[in-house]
Protein backbone atom coordinates (compact mmCIF):
# COMPACT_ATOMS: atom_id res chain seq x y z
CA UNK A 1 0.00 0.00 0.00
CA UNK A 2 1.79 3.13 -1.19
CA UNK A 3 -0.90 5.74 -1.12
CA UNK A 4 0.94 8.08 1.21
CA UNK A 5 4.36 7.75 -0.39
CA UNK A 6 4.19 10.98 -2.41
CA UNK A 7 3.77 12.96 0.79
CA UNK A 8 7.00 13.98 2.42
CA UNK A 9 5.46 15.71 5.41
CA UNK A 10 2.98 13.51 7.27
CA UNK A 11 0.25 15.27 9.19
CA UNK A 12 0.35 12.98 12.16
CA UNK A 13 2.81 10.67 13.81
CA UNK A 14 5.74 11.43 16.10
CA UNK A 15 4.75 14.99 16.94
CA UNK A 16 1.51 14.03 18.61
CA UNK A 17 -0.17 17.05 20.21
CA UNK A 18 0.86 19.76 17.77
CA UNK A 19 -1.85 21.64 15.91
CA UNK A 20 -2.56 20.15 12.49
CA UNK A 21 -5.80 21.94 11.65
CA UNK A 22 -6.34 25.49 12.73
CA UNK A 23 -9.23 27.81 11.98
CA UNK A 24 -8.53 31.51 12.47
CA UNK A 25 -11.44 33.93 12.57
CA UNK A 26 -13.60 31.90 10.21
CA UNK A 27 -16.91 33.37 9.08
CA UNK A 28 -19.31 31.87 6.58
CA UNK A 29 -22.56 33.17 5.14
CA UNK A 30 -25.03 31.72 2.65
CA UNK A 31 -26.56 34.72 0.94
CA UNK A 32 -27.81 36.93 3.75
CA UNK A 33 -27.78 34.08 6.29
CA UNK A 34 -24.72 34.10 8.49
CA UNK A 35 -23.85 30.66 9.90
CA UNK A 36 -20.37 31.14 11.33
CA UNK A 37 -18.91 34.32 12.76
CA UNK A 38 -15.27 34.70 13.73
CA UNK A 39 -14.75 31.08 14.79
CA UNK A 40 -11.25 30.08 15.86
CA UNK A 41 -10.26 26.59 16.97
CA UNK A 42 -7.53 24.05 16.50
CA UNK A 43 -7.29 20.28 16.23
CA UNK A 44 -4.17 18.62 17.56
CA UNK A 45 -2.45 15.59 16.10
CA UNK A 46 -3.71 12.27 17.42
CA UNK A 47 -6.74 13.56 19.35
CA UNK A 48 -10.44 12.92 18.84
CA UNK A 49 -12.51 16.08 18.94
CA UNK A 50 -16.28 16.10 19.01
CA UNK A 51 -18.13 19.14 17.70
CA UNK A 52 -21.53 19.37 19.34
CA UNK A 53 -24.36 21.88 19.29
CA UNK A 54 -27.90 22.41 18.10
CA UNK A 55 -28.87 21.69 14.52
CA UNK A 56 -28.05 24.58 12.20
CA UNK A 57 -25.33 26.10 14.38
CA UNK A 58 -22.61 25.52 11.77
CA UNK A 59 -20.83 22.33 12.87
CA UNK A 60 -20.96 20.56 9.52
CA UNK A 61 -20.04 23.79 7.72
CA UNK A 62 -17.04 24.12 10.04
CA UNK A 63 -15.96 20.58 9.20
CA UNK A 64 -16.30 21.15 5.45
CA UNK A 65 -14.21 24.30 5.81
CA UNK A 66 -11.60 22.28 7.76
CA UNK A 67 -11.31 19.85 4.82
CA UNK A 68 -11.38 22.69 2.26
CA UNK A 69 -14.55 21.28 0.74
CA UNK A 70 -16.10 24.69 1.34
CA UNK A 71 -14.47 28.11 1.36
CA UNK A 72 -15.00 30.47 4.29
CA UNK A 73 -16.36 33.94 3.59
CA UNK A 74 -13.47 35.28 5.64
CA UNK A 75 -10.73 33.92 7.88
CA UNK A 76 -7.90 31.46 7.44
CA UNK A 77 -7.62 27.68 7.50
CA UNK A 78 -4.20 26.27 8.32
CA UNK A 79 -3.08 22.69 7.73
CA UNK A 80 0.15 21.85 9.45
CA UNK A 81 0.57 25.56 10.32
CA UNK A 82 0.46 26.60 6.64
CA UNK A 83 -2.57 28.54 5.34
CA UNK A 84 -4.30 26.52 2.64
CA UNK A 85 -4.61 29.62 0.45
CA UNK A 86 -0.82 29.42 0.02
CA UNK A 87 -1.15 25.95 -1.53
CA UNK A 88 -1.46 25.45 -5.28
CA UNK A 89 -4.45 23.51 -6.66
CA UNK A 90 -2.30 20.39 -7.01
CA UNK A 91 -0.97 20.69 -3.45
CA UNK A 92 -4.48 21.20 -2.17
CA UNK A 93 -5.77 18.07 -3.93
CA UNK A 94 -2.74 16.07 -2.74
CA UNK A 95 -3.02 17.26 0.87
CA UNK A 96 -6.78 16.78 0.92
CA UNK A 97 -6.13 13.08 0.47
CA UNK A 98 -4.74 13.06 4.00
CA UNK A 99 -8.31 13.71 5.11
CA UNK A 100 -10.91 11.00 5.15
CA UNK A 101 -14.45 12.33 5.20
CA UNK A 102 -17.43 10.27 6.28
CA UNK A 103 -20.47 12.17 5.05
CA UNK A 104 -23.74 12.42 6.92
CA UNK A 105 -25.65 10.21 4.47
CA UNK A 106 -22.46 8.31 3.55
CA UNK A 107 -22.59 9.95 0.06
CA UNK A 108 -21.98 6.65 -1.71
CA UNK A 109 -21.92 6.95 -5.49
CA UNK A 110 -25.30 5.54 -6.55
CA UNK A 111 -24.14 4.27 -9.92
CA UNK A 112 -21.18 2.33 -8.52
CA UNK A 113 -21.14 -0.94 -6.61
CA UNK A 114 -19.86 -1.19 -3.05
CA UNK A 115 -16.54 -2.46 -4.44
CA UNK A 116 -16.21 0.45 -6.86
CA UNK A 117 -17.16 2.91 -4.13
CA UNK A 118 -14.45 1.66 -1.78
CA UNK A 119 -11.87 1.36 -4.56
CA UNK A 120 -12.73 4.78 -6.03
CA UNK A 121 -10.08 6.83 -4.24
CA UNK A 122 -7.41 4.20 -4.89
CA UNK A 123 -8.26 3.97 -8.59
CA UNK A 124 -8.22 7.74 -8.82
CA UNK A 125 -4.91 8.30 -7.07
CA UNK A 126 -2.83 5.15 -7.56
CA UNK A 127 -2.06 2.66 -10.27
CA UNK A 128 -2.87 -0.45 -8.25
CA UNK A 129 -3.69 -3.66 -10.04
CA UNK A 130 -7.25 -4.99 -9.84
CA UNK A 131 -6.14 -7.98 -7.76
CA UNK A 132 -4.48 -5.70 -5.20
CA UNK A 133 -7.57 -3.50 -5.14
CA UNK A 134 -9.75 -6.54 -4.48
CA UNK A 135 -7.51 -7.45 -1.58
CA UNK A 136 -7.68 -3.98 -0.06
CA UNK A 137 -11.44 -3.68 -0.52
CA UNK A 138 -11.97 -7.06 1.17
CA UNK A 139 -9.75 -5.94 4.03
CA UNK A 140 -11.60 -2.63 4.48
CA UNK A 141 -14.95 -4.45 4.37
CA UNK A 142 -13.69 -6.78 7.06
CA UNK A 143 -12.56 -3.78 9.13
CA UNK A 144 -16.13 -2.48 9.18
CA UNK A 145 -17.66 -5.89 9.82
CA UNK A 146 -19.03 -6.62 6.37
CA UNK A 147 -18.62 -9.75 4.29
CA UNK A 148 -16.67 -9.71 1.01
CA UNK A 149 -19.91 -10.80 -0.70
CA UNK A 150 -21.41 -7.37 -0.06
CA UNK A 151 -18.86 -5.86 -2.46
CA UNK A 152 -21.09 -6.62 -5.43
CA UNK A 153 -24.14 -4.90 -3.99
CA UNK A 154 -25.33 -1.49 -5.10
CA UNK A 155 -25.80 1.31 -2.53
CA UNK A 156 -29.58 1.17 -3.01
CA UNK A 157 -29.53 -2.40 -1.68
CA UNK A 158 -27.94 -1.39 1.64
CA UNK A 159 -29.54 -0.38 4.94
CA UNK A 160 -28.65 2.92 6.63
CA UNK A 161 -26.13 1.27 8.96
CA UNK A 162 -24.51 -0.65 6.11
CA UNK A 163 -24.23 2.50 4.02
CA UNK A 164 -22.46 4.24 6.90
CA UNK A 165 -20.07 1.30 7.26
CA UNK A 166 -19.34 1.21 3.52
CA UNK A 167 -18.78 4.97 3.71
CA UNK A 168 -16.31 4.38 6.52
CA UNK A 169 -14.59 1.61 4.55
CA UNK A 170 -14.26 4.00 1.58
CA UNK A 171 -12.87 6.66 3.90
CA UNK A 172 -10.32 4.25 5.38
CA UNK A 173 -9.21 2.86 2.00
CA UNK A 174 -6.87 5.79 1.40
CA UNK A 175 -5.32 5.41 4.87
CA UNK A 176 -6.00 9.03 5.86
CA UNK A 177 -4.16 10.78 8.70
CA UNK A 178 -7.23 12.77 9.70
CA UNK A 179 -10.78 11.43 9.63
CA UNK A 180 -13.74 13.78 9.70
CA UNK A 181 -17.03 12.15 10.65
CA UNK A 182 -20.19 14.14 9.91
CA UNK A 183 -22.93 12.81 12.18
CA UNK A 184 -21.81 9.19 11.80
CA UNK A 185 -24.57 7.81 14.02
CA UNK A 186 -27.55 9.93 13.00
CA UNK A 187 -30.58 7.86 12.07
CA UNK A 188 -29.19 4.58 13.37
CA UNK A 189 -30.55 2.28 16.05
CA UNK A 190 -28.76 2.18 19.44
CA UNK A 191 -26.93 -1.04 18.62
CA UNK A 192 -25.68 0.29 15.31
CA UNK A 193 -24.68 3.53 17.07
CA UNK A 194 -22.48 1.48 19.37
CA UNK A 195 -21.09 -0.46 16.40
CA UNK A 196 -20.07 2.80 14.70
CA UNK A 197 -18.60 4.18 17.94
CA UNK A 198 -16.58 0.99 18.38
CA UNK A 199 -15.39 1.20 14.76
CA UNK A 200 -14.21 4.77 15.38
CA UNK A 201 -12.26 3.58 18.42
CA UNK A 202 -10.86 0.55 16.58
CA UNK A 203 -9.72 2.74 13.69
CA UNK A 204 -7.85 4.94 16.12
CA UNK A 205 -6.26 1.96 17.87
CA UNK A 206 -5.15 0.41 14.59
CA UNK A 207 -3.13 3.46 13.57
CA UNK A 208 -2.58 6.96 14.94
CA UNK A 209 -5.28 9.07 13.32
CA UNK A 210 -6.73 12.42 14.27
CA UNK A 211 -10.52 12.44 14.34
CA UNK A 212 -13.08 15.22 14.27
CA UNK A 213 -16.66 14.11 14.83
CA UNK A 214 -19.79 16.19 14.41
CA UNK A 215 -22.46 14.56 16.54
CA UNK A 216 -25.59 15.08 18.56
CA UNK A 217 -25.14 11.71 20.22
CA UNK A 218 -23.78 12.11 23.73
CA UNK A 219 -23.00 8.38 23.94
CA UNK A 220 -20.54 8.95 21.09
CA UNK A 221 -19.03 11.89 22.96
CA UNK A 222 -18.64 9.82 26.14
CA UNK A 223 -17.15 6.86 24.32
CA UNK A 224 -14.72 8.36 21.82
CA UNK A 225 -13.98 12.04 22.52
CA UNK A 226 -10.78 13.44 24.03
CA UNK A 227 -12.07 16.97 23.69
CA UNK A 228 -15.48 18.52 23.10
CA UNK A 229 -16.20 21.82 21.38
CA UNK A 230 -19.74 23.15 21.60
CA UNK A 231 -21.14 25.59 19.05
CA UNK A 232 -24.12 27.83 19.66
CA UNK A 233 -26.46 29.27 17.01
CA UNK A 234 -25.60 32.86 16.10
CA UNK A 235 -29.24 33.92 16.36
CA UNK A 236 -29.28 33.10 20.08
CA UNK A 237 -25.97 34.66 21.08
CA UNK A 238 -25.63 37.94 22.94
CA UNK A 239 -23.67 40.65 21.08
CA UNK A 240 -19.93 40.06 21.41
CA UNK A 241 -20.27 36.45 22.59
CA UNK A 242 -18.17 33.74 20.97
CA UNK A 243 -19.96 31.11 18.92
CA UNK A 244 -17.94 28.44 20.72
CA UNK A 245 -19.52 28.30 24.14
CA UNK A 246 -17.60 25.33 25.52
CA UNK A 247 -14.27 23.64 25.01
CA UNK A 248 -13.01 20.89 27.31
CA UNK A 249 -13.07 17.20 28.10
CA UNK A 250 -16.29 15.15 27.96
CA UNK A 251 -16.27 15.00 31.79
CA UNK A 252 -16.09 18.78 31.98
CA UNK A 253 -18.93 19.04 29.48
CA UNK A 254 -21.16 16.80 31.60
CA UNK A 255 -20.38 18.78 34.75
CA UNK A 256 -20.49 22.24 33.15
CA UNK A 257 -22.23 25.05 35.02
CA UNK A 258 -23.11 26.78 31.79
CA UNK A 259 -26.86 26.16 31.38
CA UNK A 260 -26.49 26.14 27.59
CA UNK A 261 -24.01 23.26 27.80
CA UNK A 262 -25.89 21.36 30.50
CA UNK A 263 -29.15 21.74 28.58
CA UNK A 264 -27.59 20.25 25.46
CA UNK A 265 -25.63 17.38 26.99
CA UNK A 266 -28.59 16.26 29.09
CA UNK A 267 -31.08 16.89 26.31
CA UNK A 268 -33.41 19.21 28.22
CA UNK A 269 -35.69 21.52 26.30
CA UNK A 270 -36.09 23.99 29.22
CA UNK A 271 -36.93 27.52 28.14
CA UNK A 272 -36.62 26.53 24.48
CA UNK A 273 -40.17 25.25 24.71
CA UNK A 274 -41.32 28.79 25.46
CA UNK A 275 -39.02 30.25 22.81
CA UNK A 276 -40.45 27.87 20.28
CA UNK A 277 -43.96 28.81 21.45
CA UNK A 278 -44.76 25.21 22.28
CA UNK A 279 -45.95 25.94 25.81
CA UNK B 1 -33.29 60.54 17.35
CA UNK B 2 -33.69 57.41 15.39
CA UNK B 3 -32.75 57.59 11.76
CA UNK B 4 -34.35 54.24 10.93
CA UNK B 5 -36.59 54.36 7.92
CA UNK B 6 -39.16 51.91 6.63
CA UNK B 7 -37.71 49.91 3.73
CA UNK B 8 -38.69 51.42 0.40
CA UNK B 9 -40.80 49.37 -1.94
CA UNK B 10 -38.81 48.43 -5.03
CA UNK B 11 -39.86 50.37 -8.10
CA UNK B 12 -40.01 48.96 -11.60
CA UNK B 13 -36.53 50.42 -12.20
CA UNK B 14 -35.18 48.54 -9.15
CA UNK B 15 -36.73 45.33 -10.39
CA UNK B 16 -35.44 45.83 -13.93
CA UNK B 17 -31.96 46.64 -12.63
CA UNK B 18 -32.05 43.57 -10.39
CA UNK B 19 -33.01 41.39 -13.36
CA UNK B 20 -30.11 42.76 -15.40
CA UNK B 21 -27.66 42.17 -12.56
CA UNK B 22 -28.94 38.60 -12.10
CA UNK B 23 -28.71 37.95 -15.84
CA UNK B 24 -25.13 39.23 -16.03
CA UNK B 25 -24.21 37.18 -12.95
CA UNK B 26 -25.74 34.02 -14.41
CA UNK B 27 -23.99 34.48 -17.78
CA UNK B 28 -20.69 35.22 -16.03
CA UNK B 29 -21.05 32.17 -13.81
CA UNK B 30 -21.81 29.95 -16.80
CA UNK B 31 -18.80 31.40 -18.66
CA UNK B 32 -16.51 30.66 -15.70
CA UNK B 33 -17.95 27.16 -15.51
CA UNK B 34 -17.28 26.64 -19.23
CA UNK B 35 -13.73 27.97 -18.84
CA UNK B 36 -13.10 25.60 -15.94
CA UNK B 37 -14.47 22.70 -18.00
CA UNK B 38 -12.18 23.58 -20.93
CA UNK B 39 -9.18 23.81 -18.59
CA UNK B 40 -9.86 20.34 -17.23
CA UNK B 41 -10.54 19.02 -20.73
CA UNK B 42 -7.06 20.17 -21.76
CA UNK B 43 -5.49 18.55 -18.69
CA UNK B 44 -6.70 15.12 -19.67
CA UNK B 45 -9.68 12.84 -19.84
CA UNK B 46 -11.13 10.84 -16.96
CA UNK B 47 -10.99 7.04 -17.11
CA UNK B 48 -12.11 5.66 -20.47
CA UNK B 49 -14.92 3.63 -18.87
CA UNK B 50 -16.49 6.82 -17.52
CA UNK B 51 -16.37 8.44 -20.97
CA UNK B 52 -17.72 5.42 -22.84
CA UNK B 53 -20.55 4.89 -20.36
CA UNK B 54 -21.59 8.53 -20.73
CA UNK B 55 -21.36 8.30 -24.52
CA UNK B 56 -23.54 5.19 -24.51
CA UNK B 57 -26.14 6.95 -22.36
CA UNK B 58 -26.09 10.14 -24.43
CA UNK B 59 -25.66 8.70 -27.91
CA UNK B 60 -26.87 5.14 -28.24
CA UNK B 61 -29.86 5.51 -25.94
CA UNK B 62 -31.02 8.64 -27.76
CA UNK B 63 -31.23 6.86 -31.12
CA UNK B 64 -34.83 5.56 -30.84
CA UNK B 65 -36.36 8.89 -29.85
CA UNK B 66 -34.38 10.78 -32.51
CA UNK B 67 -35.45 8.26 -35.16
CA UNK B 68 -39.12 8.42 -34.24
CA UNK B 69 -39.26 12.22 -34.11
CA UNK B 70 -37.19 12.54 -37.31
CA UNK B 71 -39.50 10.18 -39.16
CA UNK B 72 -42.66 11.97 -38.07
CA UNK B 73 -41.35 15.48 -38.72
CA UNK B 74 -40.50 14.44 -42.29
CA UNK B 75 -44.00 13.05 -42.78
CA UNK B 76 -45.65 16.08 -41.14
CA UNK B 77 -43.81 18.40 -43.51
CA UNK B 78 -45.10 16.34 -46.42
CA UNK B 79 -48.69 16.45 -45.13
CA UNK B 80 -48.63 20.21 -44.44
CA UNK B 81 -46.81 21.13 -47.64
CA UNK B 82 -48.76 18.99 -50.07
CA UNK B 83 -51.95 21.07 -50.20
CA UNK B 84 -50.09 24.28 -50.94
CA UNK B 85 -47.83 22.73 -53.57
CA UNK B 86 -50.76 20.87 -55.12
CA UNK B 87 -52.65 24.15 -55.60
CA UNK B 88 -49.68 25.49 -57.54
CA UNK B 89 -49.19 22.15 -59.32
CA UNK B 90 -45.66 21.98 -57.94
CA UNK B 91 -45.90 18.78 -55.85
CA UNK B 92 -42.72 17.45 -57.40
CA UNK B 93 -40.80 20.31 -55.73
CA UNK B 94 -41.89 19.19 -52.28
CA UNK B 95 -38.73 17.15 -51.86
CA UNK B 96 -36.59 20.27 -52.13
CA UNK B 97 -38.56 22.10 -49.43
CA UNK B 98 -38.89 19.14 -47.08
CA UNK B 99 -35.26 18.12 -47.34
CA UNK B 100 -33.89 21.65 -47.15
CA UNK B 101 -35.99 22.36 -44.05
CA UNK B 102 -34.82 19.10 -42.51
CA UNK B 103 -31.08 19.29 -43.06
CA UNK B 104 -30.69 23.01 -42.48
CA UNK B 105 -33.04 23.58 -39.56
CA UNK B 106 -35.40 20.93 -38.29
CA UNK B 107 -32.93 18.03 -38.13
CA UNK B 108 -30.34 19.83 -35.98
CA UNK B 109 -32.90 21.68 -33.86
CA UNK B 110 -35.01 18.58 -33.36
CA UNK B 111 -32.06 16.38 -32.42
CA UNK B 112 -30.85 19.09 -30.02
CA UNK B 113 -34.31 19.47 -28.48
CA UNK B 114 -34.56 15.73 -27.97
CA UNK B 115 -31.09 15.71 -26.43
CA UNK B 116 -31.95 18.63 -24.13
CA UNK B 117 -35.16 16.89 -23.05
CA UNK B 118 -33.93 13.34 -22.71
CA UNK B 119 -30.30 13.81 -21.74
CA UNK B 120 -29.94 17.41 -20.52
CA UNK B 121 -32.72 17.22 -17.94
CA UNK B 122 -31.47 13.84 -16.74
CA UNK B 123 -27.94 15.21 -16.39
CA UNK B 124 -29.15 18.22 -14.41
CA UNK B 125 -31.26 15.99 -12.15
CA UNK B 126 -28.47 13.46 -11.69
CA UNK B 127 -25.81 16.06 -10.87
CA UNK B 128 -28.28 17.95 -8.72
CA UNK B 129 -29.00 14.81 -6.72
CA UNK B 130 -25.28 14.20 -6.39
CA UNK B 131 -24.85 17.71 -5.05
CA UNK B 132 -27.75 17.42 -2.61
CA UNK B 133 -26.51 14.06 -1.31
CA UNK B 134 -22.92 15.36 -1.01
CA UNK B 135 -21.60 12.97 -3.66
CA UNK B 136 -19.87 15.87 -5.42
CA UNK B 137 -18.11 16.76 -2.17
CA UNK B 138 -17.23 13.08 -1.78
CA UNK B 139 -15.56 13.12 -5.20
CA UNK B 140 -13.39 16.02 -4.14
CA UNK B 141 -12.62 14.38 -0.82
CA UNK B 142 -11.44 11.30 -2.71
CA UNK B 143 -9.06 13.26 -4.91
CA UNK B 144 -11.20 13.52 -8.05
CA UNK B 145 -12.09 16.83 -9.61
CA UNK B 146 -15.88 16.92 -10.12
CA UNK B 147 -15.57 19.03 -13.27
CA UNK B 148 -13.14 16.57 -14.83
CA UNK B 149 -14.97 13.49 -13.63
CA UNK B 150 -18.57 14.58 -14.20
CA UNK B 151 -18.68 17.48 -16.64
CA UNK B 152 -15.91 16.69 -19.15
CA UNK B 153 -17.34 13.28 -20.21
CA UNK B 154 -20.84 14.72 -20.53
CA UNK B 155 -19.59 17.64 -22.56
CA UNK B 156 -17.61 15.38 -24.88
CA UNK B 157 -20.52 13.00 -25.32
CA UNK B 158 -22.96 15.78 -26.24
CA UNK B 159 -20.48 17.68 -28.39
CA UNK B 160 -19.23 14.68 -30.35
CA UNK B 161 -22.38 12.61 -30.66
CA UNK B 162 -24.98 15.23 -31.51
CA UNK B 163 -23.66 15.52 -35.11
CA UNK B 164 -24.29 11.80 -35.52
CA UNK B 165 -27.75 12.11 -34.03
CA UNK B 166 -28.41 15.04 -36.35
CA UNK B 167 -27.33 13.03 -39.39
CA UNK B 168 -29.62 10.27 -38.23
CA UNK B 169 -32.56 12.66 -37.72
CA UNK B 170 -31.89 14.17 -41.16
CA UNK B 171 -31.72 10.78 -42.86
CA UNK B 172 -34.82 9.37 -41.21
CA UNK B 173 -36.73 12.61 -41.77
CA UNK B 174 -35.77 12.64 -45.45
CA UNK B 175 -36.84 9.01 -45.75
CA UNK B 176 -40.12 9.70 -43.93
CA UNK B 177 -40.91 12.71 -46.10
CA UNK B 178 -40.10 10.81 -49.28
CA UNK B 179 -42.06 7.75 -48.25
CA UNK B 180 -45.21 9.70 -47.36
CA UNK B 181 -44.98 12.00 -50.39
CA UNK B 182 -44.48 9.25 -52.92
CA UNK B 183 -46.32 6.28 -51.42
CA UNK B 184 -49.32 8.05 -49.84
CA UNK B 185 -49.64 11.41 -51.63
CA UNK B 186 -48.64 10.05 -55.03
CA UNK B 187 -45.78 12.44 -55.84
CA UNK B 188 -43.45 11.12 -58.52
CA UNK B 189 -40.34 9.74 -56.89
CA UNK B 190 -37.93 10.62 -59.70
CA UNK B 191 -38.87 14.31 -59.74
CA UNK B 192 -38.98 14.35 -55.94
CA UNK B 193 -35.29 13.36 -55.80
CA UNK B 194 -34.38 15.39 -58.85
CA UNK B 195 -35.47 18.66 -57.26
CA UNK B 196 -34.13 17.63 -53.87
CA UNK B 197 -30.62 17.11 -55.17
CA UNK B 198 -30.86 20.23 -57.29
CA UNK B 199 -31.71 22.56 -54.42
CA UNK B 200 -30.17 20.97 -51.33
CA UNK B 201 -26.42 21.52 -51.39
CA UNK B 202 -23.70 19.87 -49.33
CA UNK B 203 -23.20 23.22 -47.61
CA UNK B 204 -26.74 23.04 -46.18
CA UNK B 205 -26.03 19.64 -44.68
CA UNK B 206 -22.68 20.82 -43.36
CA UNK B 207 -24.17 23.99 -41.85
CA UNK B 208 -26.82 21.94 -40.04
CA UNK B 209 -24.24 19.56 -38.61
CA UNK B 210 -21.94 22.38 -37.57
CA UNK B 211 -24.78 24.13 -35.77
CA UNK B 212 -25.64 20.93 -33.95
CA UNK B 213 -22.17 20.85 -32.36
CA UNK B 214 -22.79 24.25 -30.80
CA UNK B 215 -26.20 23.03 -29.61
CA UNK B 216 -24.62 19.95 -28.03
CA UNK B 217 -21.97 22.00 -26.24
CA UNK B 218 -24.62 24.43 -24.94
CA UNK B 219 -26.90 21.61 -23.72
CA UNK B 220 -24.09 19.89 -21.80
CA UNK B 221 -22.80 23.08 -20.20
CA UNK B 222 -26.24 24.35 -19.21
CA UNK B 223 -27.35 20.97 -17.81
CA UNK B 224 -24.16 20.45 -15.82
CA UNK B 225 -24.14 24.04 -14.57
CA UNK B 226 -27.76 23.75 -13.43
CA UNK B 227 -26.99 20.47 -11.69
CA UNK B 228 -23.92 21.81 -9.93
CA UNK B 229 -25.82 24.86 -8.71
CA UNK B 230 -29.03 23.08 -7.79
CA UNK B 231 -31.03 24.13 -4.73
CA UNK B 232 -31.59 21.87 -1.78
CA UNK B 233 -34.01 18.94 -1.63
CA UNK B 234 -36.26 17.33 -4.19
CA UNK B 235 -37.67 20.72 -5.20
CA UNK B 236 -34.18 22.00 -6.03
CA UNK B 237 -33.44 18.95 -8.17
CA UNK B 238 -36.77 19.29 -10.00
CA UNK B 239 -36.14 22.97 -10.66
CA UNK B 240 -32.64 22.21 -11.94
CA UNK B 241 -34.02 19.66 -14.43
CA UNK B 242 -36.80 21.97 -15.61
CA UNK B 243 -34.64 25.08 -15.90
CA UNK B 244 -32.00 23.07 -17.72
CA UNK B 245 -34.48 22.10 -20.45
CA UNK B 246 -36.11 25.53 -20.72
CA UNK B 247 -32.80 27.38 -20.84
CA UNK B 248 -31.30 24.89 -23.28
CA UNK B 249 -34.28 25.20 -25.60
CA UNK B 250 -34.11 29.00 -25.57
CA UNK B 251 -30.35 28.95 -26.14
CA UNK B 252 -30.72 26.43 -29.00
CA UNK B 253 -33.13 28.78 -30.80
CA UNK B 254 -31.02 31.88 -30.13
CA UNK B 255 -27.88 30.09 -31.29
CA UNK B 256 -29.75 28.78 -34.33
CA UNK B 257 -30.68 32.30 -35.33
CA UNK B 258 -27.22 33.81 -34.93
CA UNK B 259 -25.37 30.82 -36.37
CA UNK B 260 -27.80 30.79 -39.30
CA UNK B 261 -26.97 34.42 -40.08
CA UNK B 262 -23.26 33.85 -39.57
CA UNK B 263 -23.13 30.77 -41.79
CA UNK B 264 -25.15 32.55 -44.49
CA UNK B 265 -22.56 35.33 -44.46
CA UNK B 266 -19.79 32.79 -44.83
CA UNK B 267 -21.66 31.08 -47.66
CA UNK B 268 -22.09 34.33 -49.59
CA UNK B 269 -18.46 35.21 -48.99
CA UNK B 270 -17.23 31.87 -50.28
CA UNK B 271 -19.72 31.48 -53.12
CA UNK B 272 -20.99 34.89 -54.15
CA UNK B 273 -23.97 34.83 -56.49
CA UNK B 274 -27.69 34.09 -56.47
CA UNK B 275 -29.04 31.57 -54.01
CA UNK B 276 -29.35 28.06 -55.32
CA UNK B 277 -32.94 27.85 -54.10
CA UNK B 278 -34.30 31.28 -55.00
Amino acid sequence: MTVRDPFSDPFTGEESGRSIIELRGISRSFGSQEVLRDVSLDVRAGETVCLIGESGCGKSVTMKIMASLMQPTSGDVLWNNVPIRERSDEELVRDRLRFGYLFQGAALFDSLSVFENIAFGLRQNTKMSDSFLEEIVAERLKDVGMSPASATKMPSQLSGGMRKRVGLARTLALMPDIILYDEPTTGLDPIMIDVINTLILKTRKRRPVTSVIVTHEMSTVRKVADRVIMFYPLSRLQPGESQIVFEGTPEEAFSSDDPRVAQFVYGEAGERMQELALL
Amino acid sequence: MSSAQAPRRPTIIHTFGQLIVEFVQAVGDLALFAASMLRWLCRGLPRSTVVTETMYEVGVRSIPVVMITGMFIGMVLAVQGYQQFHLMRMETRMGAVINMALVAELGPVLAATMLAGRVGSAMAAQLGTMRVTEQIDALRALGANPIQYLVVPRFLACFLLIPLLTVLADAIGVAGGWMFSTQVLGVDSTYYWHYSTEYVAAWDVFAGILKSMFFGAAIALIACHRGFNCGSGAEGVGQAATSSFVLSFVVILVLDFFLGMFLNEIYWTLWPGPSSFV
